[in-house]
């Protein structure tokens, strides 16, 4: 899983035998940027310790007891205002499905889960701008509800 | 003012810190749960921010932003939305590493429309976790939520650009 680690420490070596300079100055931007927006991550980090207390039982409990309409609009907003990383989030849609929760209503969870991040708010204002940030995750709420209706149709969930 | 904010991010972090501790020690549930759940992502961001941030550095230095510009930018035509899915595929960590991409790609010469189809998109479809949906939920719905989304994702991203243009939105520069 230290992929990444692999890759970067090659690129720099590459980066070092053509030009030396460069990649200094490379590494410099680097920490620049990393130490500048360190408190954003790590406050994110606060927030999505105390976001992940949701435990499974309440998002099953209450994705799971309820109809159509009353669980897409819990989904759309349980996955806007959490998330989790996939290895959890996934088996927990897998448990979902096999206590009978439509896809359409997982859709409207997995999909916001994804693309509104509420809580990267910290991280995603310092690189996009506050008003971009809001602009974007209400455009992306409005595709994920699309995506969960669309998915209704296409497993004759809905009409 | 900024000396300020630094001051208090320090005092947020070591008294989050200090709270997660004492409950190791006094052996308090709540608080050991939320210090395992730190660990979860935290885990995650070491193993992806700083090299992730190496990669940046060495794109700022070493890409010209004529490429920016021909690939992303204006001058690009509709390729520009399949570049910018494509490197959202293949993004590793998600939108953590997609913010500072799109940030450094925007200042690069990358347009509206493409560095919002790529933080959408980066979010949408990863690759390892979309074969990781597709195993636990099937092939079906991995299809339609991915063949759904992309188009509504490019048409977003360019009316987005138009608004932000005729505001004359810039986004913040960081570093």
């Amino acid at each position: 899983m230290y992929s990444l680690y692999i890759i970067s420490i090659i690129s720099l070596s590459i980066s070092y035998y053509f030009n030396k300079a460069k990649t200094k100055q490379s590494l410099k931007i680097a920490w620049k940027k990393f130490s500048k927006i360190l408190p954003g991550y790590l406050k994110l980090l606060i927030i999505l310790s105390f976001v992940l207390l949701i435990s499974d039982d309440i998002i099953i409990r209450y994705l799971g007891g309820s109809g159509s309409l009353f669980g897409i609009i819990i989904g759309l907003i349980s996955g806007s205002i959490t998330m989790m990383p996939g290895f959890i989030a996934y088996p927990l849609s897998g448990i979902l499905l096999e206590k009978g929760v439509s896809y359409m209503v997982i859709a409207s969870f997995i999909t916001t889960l994804m693309m509104v991040g509420v809580v990267t708010y910290p991280v995603e204002k310092e690189y996009m701008g506050k008003k971009a940030t809001i602009v974007r995750n209400i455009a992306s709420f409005v595709i994920a509800a699309i995506i969960a209706i669309a998915t209704g149709i296409f497993y004759g969930e809905v009409f | 003012m900024k000396k300020n904010s630094t001051r208090n991010n320090i005092i947020l972090f070591a008294s989050f810190m200090s709270l997660i501790l004492l409950s190791y020690i006094l052996n308090y549930n709540l608080g050991m749960k939320i210090g395992e759940n730190f660990m979860i992502f935290a885990r995650d961001m070491i193993k992806i921010l700083p090299p992730a941030f190496i990669l940046i550095g060495l794109f700022d230095v070493w890409v010209d932003r004529k490429t920016i510009e021909k690939n992303f930018g204006k001058t690009s035509g509709f390729k520009k939305y399949i570049y910018s899915i494509l490197l959202a595929a293949t993004t590793v960590g998600g939108t953590f590493v997609a913010f500072p991409v799109a940030n450094s790609l925007y200042h690069k010469g990358a347009g509206y429309s493409s560095i919002f189809t790529y933080i959408t998109a980066a979010s949408l479809v990863m690759i390892p976790m979309s074969i990781m949906e597709a195993s636990i939920l099937g092939l079906k719905f991995t299809f339609i939520r991915i063949g759904v989304s992309l188009p509504l994702v490019v048409i977003s991203s360019v009316l987005l650009e138009k608004y932000f243009k005729n505001r004359d939105y810039k986004l913040p520069k960081v570093a």
